[in-house]
Protein backbone atom coordinates (compact mmCIF):
# COMPACT_ATOMS: atom_id res chain seq x y z
CA UNK A 1 0.00 0.00 0.00
CA UNK A 2 1.07 3.36 -0.29
CA UNK A 3 0.84 6.87 -1.33
CA UNK A 4 1.77 9.01 -3.86
CA UNK A 5 2.38 12.67 -4.75
CA UNK A 6 2.40 14.64 -7.93
CA UNK A 7 4.86 16.93 -7.95
CA UNK A 8 4.88 19.82 -10.72
CA UNK A 9 6.91 22.36 -10.42
CA UNK A 10 8.51 24.13 -7.04
CA UNK A 11 11.96 22.77 -5.22
CA UNK A 12 11.26 19.75 -6.09
CA UNK A 13 14.63 18.31 -3.49
CA UNK A 14 12.80 19.96 -1.02
CA UNK A 15 9.42 18.68 -1.60
CA UNK A 16 10.71 15.46 -1.99
CA UNK A 17 12.75 15.20 1.30
CA UNK A 18 9.82 16.80 3.11
CA UNK A 19 7.40 14.23 1.48
CA UNK A 20 9.77 11.50 2.51
CA UNK A 21 10.30 12.18 6.10
CA UNK A 22 6.37 12.77 6.72
CA UNK A 23 6.44 9.17 5.82
CA UNK A 24 5.34 8.97 1.66
CA UNK A 25 5.79 5.26 0.69
CA UNK A 26 6.39 6.16 -3.17
CA UNK A 27 7.28 9.36 -5.15
CA UNK A 28 5.86 10.30 -8.88
CA UNK A 29 7.29 12.77 -10.79
CA UNK A 30 5.32 14.36 -13.48
CA UNK A 31 6.98 16.07 -16.10
CA UNK A 32 3.14 17.35 -17.50
CA UNK A 33 4.08 19.01 -20.29
CA UNK A 34 7.05 16.72 -21.98
CA UNK A 35 4.54 14.57 -23.94
CA UNK A 36 2.38 17.08 -25.34
CA UNK A 37 5.50 19.12 -26.41
CA UNK A 38 7.59 16.43 -27.82
CA UNK A 39 10.26 16.62 -25.04
CA UNK A 40 11.58 14.10 -22.81
CA UNK A 41 12.14 14.85 -18.86
CA UNK A 42 14.89 16.01 -18.15
CA UNK A 43 17.20 13.41 -16.00
CA UNK A 44 19.21 15.49 -14.14
CA UNK A 45 16.87 16.30 -11.13
CA UNK A 46 16.13 12.89 -11.24
CA UNK A 47 19.89 11.57 -10.07
CA UNK A 48 19.37 14.84 -7.44
CA UNK A 49 16.37 13.33 -6.20
CA UNK A 50 17.69 9.54 -6.40
CA UNK A 51 20.81 10.95 -4.42
CA UNK A 52 18.69 12.33 -1.54
CA UNK A 53 15.92 9.80 -0.59
CA UNK A 54 15.68 6.41 0.34
CA UNK A 55 11.77 5.73 -0.79
CA UNK A 56 10.59 4.49 -4.56
CA UNK A 57 9.81 6.59 -6.83
CA UNK A 58 8.61 6.31 -10.24
CA UNK A 59 9.19 9.11 -13.34
CA UNK A 60 6.81 10.25 -16.14
CA UNK A 61 6.66 12.41 -18.80
CA UNK A 62 7.61 12.19 -22.65
CA UNK A 63 9.40 8.60 -22.18
CA UNK A 64 9.02 7.44 -25.79
CA UNK A 65 11.73 4.67 -25.53
CA UNK A 66 13.96 2.28 -24.48
CA UNK A 67 16.74 4.29 -24.46
CA UNK A 68 14.54 7.38 -22.92
CA UNK A 69 13.69 4.77 -20.15
CA UNK A 70 17.39 3.19 -19.67
CA UNK A 71 18.28 6.85 -19.20
CA UNK A 72 15.85 7.54 -16.30
CA UNK A 73 16.01 4.09 -14.62
CA UNK A 74 20.40 4.53 -14.54
CA UNK A 75 19.52 8.05 -13.09
CA UNK A 76 18.17 5.93 -9.65
CA UNK A 77 14.09 5.79 -10.34
CA UNK A 78 12.64 2.45 -10.10
CA UNK A 79 9.98 2.90 -12.08
CA UNK A 80 8.89 4.87 -15.59
CA UNK A 81 5.27 5.58 -16.06
CA UNK A 82 4.16 5.84 -19.88
CA UNK A 83 1.01 7.55 -21.14
CA UNK A 84 0.84 8.87 -23.96
CA UNK A 85 3.59 7.24 -25.79
CA UNK A 86 1.82 4.03 -24.74
CA UNK A 87 -1.41 4.87 -26.65
CA UNK A 88 0.87 6.00 -29.62
CA UNK A 89 2.98 2.42 -29.71
CA UNK A 90 1.40 0.59 -27.79
CA UNK A 91 4.72 -2.47 -28.88
CA UNK A 92 6.80 0.10 -26.23
CA UNK A 93 5.09 -1.57 -23.47
CA UNK A 94 6.31 -5.05 -24.66
CA UNK A 95 9.82 -3.20 -25.09
CA UNK A 96 10.09 -1.59 -21.94
CA UNK A 97 8.77 -4.83 -20.19
CA UNK A 98 11.30 -7.14 -21.60
CA UNK A 99 14.13 -5.35 -21.59
CA UNK A 100 13.67 -3.88 -17.74
CA UNK A 101 11.26 -6.40 -16.17
CA UNK A 102 7.56 -5.71 -15.44
CA UNK A 103 7.99 -4.29 -12.60
CA UNK A 104 9.66 -0.98 -13.99
CA UNK A 105 6.52 -0.40 -16.23
CA UNK A 106 3.65 1.96 -15.15
CA UNK A 107 1.02 2.58 -17.35
CA UNK A 108 -1.21 5.32 -16.47
CA UNK A 109 -4.37 5.98 -17.62
CA UNK A 110 -5.97 9.13 -18.41
CA UNK A 111 -9.82 8.24 -17.91
CA UNK A 112 -12.91 9.70 -19.14
CA UNK A 113 -16.40 9.69 -18.80
CA UNK A 114 -18.05 9.88 -22.87
CA UNK A 115 -21.35 9.28 -24.38
CA UNK A 116 -19.21 6.11 -25.69
CA UNK A 117 -17.92 5.00 -22.23
CA UNK A 118 -14.91 4.91 -20.74
CA UNK A 119 -11.87 6.36 -22.81
CA UNK A 120 -8.65 6.64 -22.67
CA UNK A 121 -7.36 10.46 -23.23
CA UNK A 122 -3.88 11.66 -24.71
CA UNK A 123 -1.63 14.23 -24.35
CA UNK A 124 -3.95 15.57 -21.17
CA UNK A 125 -0.61 17.69 -20.02
CA UNK A 126 -1.84 20.69 -22.76
CA UNK A 127 -5.94 21.50 -22.75
CA UNK A 128 -5.28 22.70 -26.52
CA UNK A 129 -3.83 18.99 -27.49
CA UNK A 130 -5.83 17.05 -25.24
CA UNK A 131 -7.76 14.59 -27.55
CA UNK A 132 -9.54 11.16 -27.01
CA UNK A 133 -7.50 8.40 -27.97
CA UNK A 134 -10.19 6.13 -29.61
CA UNK A 135 -9.37 3.40 -26.99
CA UNK A 136 -11.76 1.76 -24.60
CA UNK A 137 -10.40 2.31 -20.86
CA UNK A 138 -11.33 -1.54 -19.72
CA UNK A 139 -9.80 -2.93 -23.32
CA UNK A 140 -7.08 -1.11 -22.84
CA UNK A 141 -6.09 -1.71 -19.25
CA UNK A 142 -6.12 -5.76 -20.57
CA UNK A 143 -4.29 -5.32 -23.32
CA UNK A 144 -1.17 -2.80 -21.33
CA UNK A 145 -1.19 -6.09 -18.82
CA UNK A 146 -0.71 -8.39 -21.71
CA UNK A 147 1.89 -6.39 -22.97
CA UNK A 148 3.60 -6.49 -20.03
CA UNK A 149 2.68 -3.76 -17.93
CA UNK A 150 3.69 -3.88 -13.96
CA UNK A 151 1.13 -1.65 -13.02
CA UNK A 152 -1.37 0.68 -13.66
CA UNK A 153 -2.37 4.19 -12.49
CA UNK A 154 -6.27 5.06 -13.45
CA UNK A 155 -6.40 8.53 -13.35
CA UNK A 156 -10.30 9.69 -13.39
CA UNK A 157 -10.21 12.71 -15.21
CA UNK A 158 -13.49 14.07 -14.42
CA UNK A 159 -12.99 13.34 -10.66
CA UNK A 160 -9.78 14.94 -11.31
CA UNK A 161 -9.03 18.51 -8.82
CA UNK A 162 -12.42 18.44 -7.95
CA UNK A 163 -11.87 17.18 -4.43
CA UNK A 164 -15.35 14.74 -4.26
CA UNK A 165 -13.45 11.36 -3.83
CA UNK A 166 -12.25 9.03 -6.27
CA UNK A 167 -14.51 7.60 -9.03
CA UNK A 168 -15.33 4.34 -7.04
CA UNK A 169 -17.68 2.66 -9.63
CA UNK A 170 -14.70 2.76 -12.54
CA UNK A 171 -12.11 2.10 -10.18
CA UNK A 172 -14.41 -1.33 -9.23
CA UNK A 173 -15.05 -2.04 -12.99
CA UNK A 174 -10.72 -1.50 -13.47
CA UNK A 175 -9.82 -3.40 -10.74
CA UNK A 176 -11.86 -6.24 -12.08
CA UNK A 177 -10.05 -6.54 -15.14
CA UNK A 178 -6.52 -5.62 -13.67
CA UNK A 179 -4.35 -8.20 -12.10
CA UNK A 180 -1.54 -6.22 -11.24
CA UNK A 181 -1.06 -3.26 -8.65
CA UNK A 182 -3.32 -0.59 -9.23
CA UNK A 183 -3.30 3.11 -8.05
CA UNK A 184 -6.18 5.36 -8.14
CA UNK A 185 -5.56 8.79 -8.71
CA UNK A 186 -7.89 11.97 -9.19
CA UNK A 187 -10.34 13.21 -6.77
CA UNK A 188 -9.01 12.82 -3.24
CA UNK A 189 -10.56 15.50 -0.93
CA UNK A 190 -10.18 13.73 2.51
CA UNK A 191 -9.31 11.17 4.63
CA UNK A 192 -12.33 9.31 4.00
CA UNK A 193 -11.86 8.60 0.08
CA UNK A 194 -8.21 7.45 0.87
CA UNK A 195 -10.29 4.52 2.73
CA UNK A 196 -12.94 4.38 -0.49
CA UNK A 197 -10.40 3.70 -2.91
CA UNK A 198 -8.89 0.64 -0.76
CA UNK A 199 -12.12 -0.92 0.13
CA UNK A 200 -12.49 -0.41 -3.61
CA UNK A 201 -9.53 -2.84 -4.45
CA UNK A 202 -6.79 -0.14 -5.06
CA UNK A 203 -3.27 -1.37 -4.03
CA UNK A 204 -2.54 2.25 -3.84
CA UNK A 205 -3.86 6.18 -3.89
CA UNK A 206 -2.17 8.68 -5.22
CA UNK A 207 -2.83 12.25 -4.52
CA UNK A 208 -1.21 15.61 -5.34
CA UNK A 209 -3.22 18.92 -4.63
CA UNK A 210 -4.51 18.01 -1.18
CA UNK A 211 -0.74 16.98 0.39
CA UNK A 212 0.46 19.99 -1.68
CA UNK A 213 -1.87 22.14 0.31
CA UNK A 214 -1.21 21.37 3.40
CA UNK A 215 -5.42 20.04 3.36
CA UNK A 216 -4.12 16.68 4.39
CA UNK A 217 -0.98 15.49 6.21
CA UNK A 218 0.47 12.00 5.13
CA UNK A 219 1.13 11.10 8.93
CA UNK A 220 -2.82 12.02 10.04
CA UNK A 221 -3.80 10.16 6.87
CA UNK A 222 -2.05 7.12 7.37
CA UNK A 223 -3.14 6.89 11.27
CA UNK A 224 -6.81 7.42 10.13
CA UNK A 225 -6.22 4.80 8.10
CA UNK A 226 -4.86 2.20 10.54
CA UNK A 227 -7.83 3.48 12.91
CA UNK A 228 -9.78 1.55 10.10
CA UNK A 229 -8.47 -0.98 9.45
CA UNK A 230 -6.36 -1.14 6.66
CA UNK A 231 -2.74 -1.79 6.86
CA UNK A 232 0.14 0.43 6.09
CA UNK A 233 3.13 1.37 7.35
CA UNK A 234 3.98 3.80 10.07
CA UNK B 1 45.72 5.12 -9.06
CA UNK B 2 43.57 5.40 -6.70
CA UNK B 3 42.81 3.27 -3.63
CA UNK B 4 40.13 0.56 -4.56
CA UNK B 5 36.79 0.94 -3.38
CA UNK B 6 35.86 -1.36 -0.50
CA UNK B 7 32.67 -2.97 -1.53
CA UNK B 8 32.53 -3.68 -5.41
CA UNK B 9 29.07 -3.67 -7.02
CA UNK B 10 28.98 -6.03 -9.35
CA UNK B 11 27.65 -4.71 -13.03
CA UNK B 12 24.97 -7.24 -13.73
CA UNK B 13 23.57 -4.74 -16.12
CA UNK B 14 20.89 -3.95 -13.97
CA UNK B 15 19.03 -0.54 -13.58
CA UNK B 16 19.11 -0.33 -9.60
CA UNK B 17 22.83 0.48 -9.69
CA UNK B 18 22.96 4.15 -9.47
CA UNK B 19 19.87 3.75 -6.58
CA UNK B 20 22.45 1.24 -4.39
CA UNK B 21 25.82 3.44 -4.60
CA UNK B 22 23.86 6.47 -3.49
CA UNK B 23 22.18 4.75 -0.15
CA UNK B 24 26.54 3.16 -0.02
CA UNK B 25 27.41 7.31 -0.36
CA UNK B 26 24.40 8.78 1.99
CA UNK B 27 26.28 5.85 4.78
CA UNK B 28 29.30 7.47 3.87
CA UNK B 29 31.02 4.42 1.80
CA UNK B 30 32.99 4.91 -1.42
CA UNK B 31 32.00 1.98 -3.94
CA UNK B 32 32.63 1.05 -7.38
CA UNK B 33 30.64 -1.11 -9.99
CA UNK B 34 32.90 -3.27 -12.12
CA UNK B 35 32.56 -6.53 -13.68
CA UNK B 36 36.45 -7.16 -13.82
CA UNK B 37 36.79 -10.94 -11.88
CA UNK B 38 40.45 -9.14 -10.48
CA UNK B 39 38.36 -6.22 -9.30
CA UNK B 40 35.92 -7.98 -7.68
CA UNK B 41 38.06 -10.65 -6.00
CA UNK B 42 40.67 -8.20 -3.89
CA UNK B 43 37.16 -6.47 -2.89
CA UNK B 44 36.43 -6.35 0.99
CA UNK B 45 32.55 -6.60 0.37
CA UNK B 46 30.98 -7.57 -2.69
CA UNK B 47 27.34 -6.59 -3.81
CA UNK B 48 25.08 -8.76 -6.25
CA UNK B 49 22.59 -5.85 -7.66
CA UNK B 50 20.04 -6.88 -10.25
CA UNK B 51 16.83 -5.67 -11.82
CA UNK B 52 15.57 -7.26 -14.52
CA UNK B 53 15.58 -10.91 -15.68
CA UNK B 54 17.12 -13.93 -14.40
CA UNK B 55 18.51 -15.56 -17.69
CA UNK B 56 20.07 -12.62 -19.24
CA UNK B 57 21.26 -11.58 -15.81
CA UNK B 58 22.97 -14.81 -15.83
CA UNK B 59 23.97 -14.90 -19.57
CA UNK B 60 25.96 -11.56 -18.96
CA UNK B 61 27.77 -12.55 -15.80
CA UNK B 62 28.54 -15.56 -17.75
CA UNK B 63 30.00 -13.55 -20.77
CA UNK B 64 32.11 -11.53 -17.51
CA UNK B 65 33.50 -14.87 -17.08
CA UNK B 66 32.25 -14.09 -13.61
CA UNK B 67 30.28 -17.17 -12.50
CA UNK B 68 33.21 -19.41 -10.92
CA UNK B 69 34.40 -16.26 -9.71
CA UNK B 70 31.62 -15.46 -7.74
CA UNK B 71 31.14 -18.84 -6.68
CA UNK B 72 34.42 -18.52 -4.92
CA UNK B 73 34.01 -15.25 -3.29
CA UNK B 74 35.03 -15.79 0.61
CA UNK B 75 34.61 -11.94 1.60
CA UNK B 76 31.06 -11.27 2.53
CA UNK B 77 28.07 -10.59 -0.57
CA UNK B 78 24.91 -9.23 -0.67
CA UNK B 79 22.54 -10.26 -3.53
CA UNK B 80 20.06 -7.39 -3.86
CA UNK B 81 16.77 -8.48 -5.37
CA UNK B 82 17.18 -10.49 -8.18
CA UNK B 83 20.71 -10.68 -7.08
CA UNK B 84 19.50 -12.50 -4.22
CA UNK B 85 17.36 -14.96 -6.49
CA UNK B 86 20.98 -15.44 -8.51
CA UNK B 87 22.83 -16.64 -5.54
CA UNK B 88 20.62 -19.97 -5.72
CA UNK B 89 20.14 -23.36 -8.27
CA UNK B 90 17.84 -22.33 -10.39
CA UNK B 91 15.20 -20.19 -11.39
CA UNK B 92 11.87 -20.49 -13.31
CA UNK B 93 12.20 -17.15 -14.64
CA UNK B 94 14.07 -17.84 -18.10
CA UNK B 95 14.05 -20.53 -16.85
CA UNK B 96 17.80 -20.12 -15.68
CA UNK B 97 20.93 -21.90 -13.82
CA UNK B 98 21.76 -19.92 -11.04
CA UNK B 99 24.98 -19.26 -9.35
CA UNK B 100 24.22 -22.54 -6.66
CA UNK B 101 25.06 -20.87 -3.96
CA UNK B 102 22.03 -21.94 -2.19
CA UNK B 103 20.13 -24.96 -2.53
CA UNK B 104 16.81 -23.84 -3.02
CA UNK B 105 14.83 -22.81 -6.77
CA UNK B 106 12.90 -19.44 -7.32
CA UNK B 107 9.59 -19.94 -8.38
CA UNK B 108 6.96 -17.33 -10.26
CA UNK B 109 4.77 -15.77 -7.44
CA UNK B 110 1.04 -16.65 -8.46
CA UNK B 111 -1.40 -13.83 -8.60
CA UNK B 112 -5.00 -13.95 -6.33
CA UNK B 113 -7.64 -11.35 -5.68
CA UNK B 114 -5.97 -8.89 -3.07
CA UNK B 115 -2.54 -9.47 -4.27
CA UNK B 116 -1.58 -8.76 -7.51
CA UNK B 117 1.89 -9.76 -9.07
CA UNK B 118 4.35 -8.37 -9.57
CA UNK B 119 4.32 -7.89 -5.48
CA UNK B 120 5.13 -4.26 -5.34
CA UNK B 121 5.24 -2.63 -2.13
CA UNK B 122 5.98 -2.36 1.37
CA UNK B 123 5.59 -5.42 3.81
CA UNK B 124 6.95 -6.70 7.06
CA UNK B 125 9.94 -8.75 7.83
CA UNK B 126 8.93 -11.28 10.00
CA UNK B 127 10.39 -14.84 11.86
CA UNK B 128 14.17 -12.34 12.30
CA UNK B 129 16.65 -14.49 13.46
CA UNK B 130 19.67 -13.23 14.72
CA UNK B 131 21.92 -12.36 12.55
CA UNK B 132 24.83 -9.59 11.98
CA UNK B 133 23.08 -8.15 8.86
CA UNK B 134 19.76 -7.61 11.26
CA UNK B 135 20.96 -5.90 13.88
CA UNK B 136 19.05 -3.44 15.15
CA UNK B 137 16.51 -4.42 13.01
CA UNK B 138 12.99 -4.85 14.37
CA UNK B 139 10.23 -7.56 13.55
CA UNK B 140 7.08 -5.96 11.79
CA UNK B 141 9.42 -3.29 10.25
CA UNK B 142 8.37 -2.66 6.78
CA UNK B 143 10.41 -2.66 3.79
CA UNK B 144 10.37 -2.12 -0.06
CA UNK B 145 9.50 -5.65 -2.08
CA UNK B 146 9.35 -5.46 -6.26
CA UNK B 147 9.18 -8.83 -8.08
CA UNK B 148 7.55 -11.48 -9.52
CA UNK B 149 9.54 -14.49 -8.65
CA UNK B 150 10.48 -15.51 -5.42
CA UNK B 151 12.17 -17.97 -2.88
CA UNK B 152 10.24 -20.81 -0.02
CA UNK B 153 11.58 -20.49 3.34
CA UNK B 154 13.91 -22.68 4.47
CA UNK B 155 16.59 -23.55 6.66
CA UNK B 156 18.93 -20.38 5.28
CA UNK B 157 15.79 -18.24 5.72
CA UNK B 158 17.11 -15.44 8.32
CA UNK B 159 13.67 -13.41 8.07
CA UNK B 160 10.44 -13.73 5.81
CA UNK B 161 7.64 -11.94 4.82
CA UNK B 162 3.77 -12.98 4.10
CA UNK B 163 2.32 -12.35 0.20
CA UNK B 164 -0.28 -15.28 -0.18
CA UNK B 165 2.30 -17.94 1.69
CA UNK B 166 5.68 -16.82 3.34
CA UNK B 167 8.53 -15.60 1.05
CA UNK B 168 12.12 -15.62 1.68
CA UNK B 169 13.09 -11.93 2.36
CA UNK B 170 16.93 -12.31 3.85
CA UNK B 171 19.21 -15.46 3.50
CA UNK B 172 22.24 -16.37 4.02
CA UNK B 173 24.64 -19.75 3.64
CA UNK B 174 28.00 -18.84 4.83
CA UNK B 175 29.85 -15.18 3.36
CA UNK B 176 27.04 -14.91 0.98
CA UNK B 177 23.37 -12.86 2.51
CA UNK B 178 20.99 -11.87 0.25
CA UNK B 179 17.52 -9.73 0.53
CA UNK B 180 14.69 -9.95 -2.18
CA UNK B 181 13.56 -6.67 -0.73
CA UNK B 182 15.27 -3.28 -1.58
CA UNK B 183 17.59 -2.25 0.99
CA UNK B 184 17.99 0.97 -0.97
CA UNK B 185 14.92 2.41 -1.42
CA UNK B 186 13.68 0.61 2.10
CA UNK B 187 13.77 3.88 3.98
CA UNK B 188 15.52 3.50 7.64
CA UNK B 189 15.44 -0.26 7.90
CA UNK B 190 17.33 -1.05 4.55
CA UNK B 191 19.53 1.60 5.33
CA UNK B 192 20.15 -0.30 8.58
CA UNK B 193 20.75 -3.64 6.52
CA UNK B 194 23.53 -1.81 4.38
CA UNK B 195 24.78 -0.56 7.36
CA UNK B 196 25.61 -3.39 8.96
CA UNK B 197 26.64 -5.30 5.95
CA UNK B 198 29.18 -3.08 5.65
CA UNK B 199 30.53 -3.84 9.19
CA UNK B 200 31.19 -7.72 8.27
Amino acid sequence: MRFRDHVYAGDILALAGRYQAAGADELVFYDIGASPGGGTVDRAWVRRVARLIDIPFCVAGGIRSEADAERVLNAGAEKVSINTPALENPTLIDRLSRRFGAQCVVVGIDSRRTPQGLRAWMRTGDERRACDSGRDVLGWVREAQERGAGEIVLNCMDADGVRDGYDLAQLREVRAQCEVPLVASGGAGCEEHFAQAFACGADGALAAGVFHSGALAIGALKGYLRGRGIEVRP
Amino acid sequence: MSTPAATVIVDTGGANIASLRYALTRLGERSSVSGDAATIESAARVILPGVGAAAPAMARLARLGLVPVLQRLTQPVLGVCLGMQLLFAASEEGPAQCLGLLPESVRALKSAVGRPVPHMGWNCLAGLRPDPLLEGVREGEYVYFVHSYAVACDEHTLAYTEYGQPLAAVVRRGNFWGTQFHPERSAAAGSRVLHNFLRL
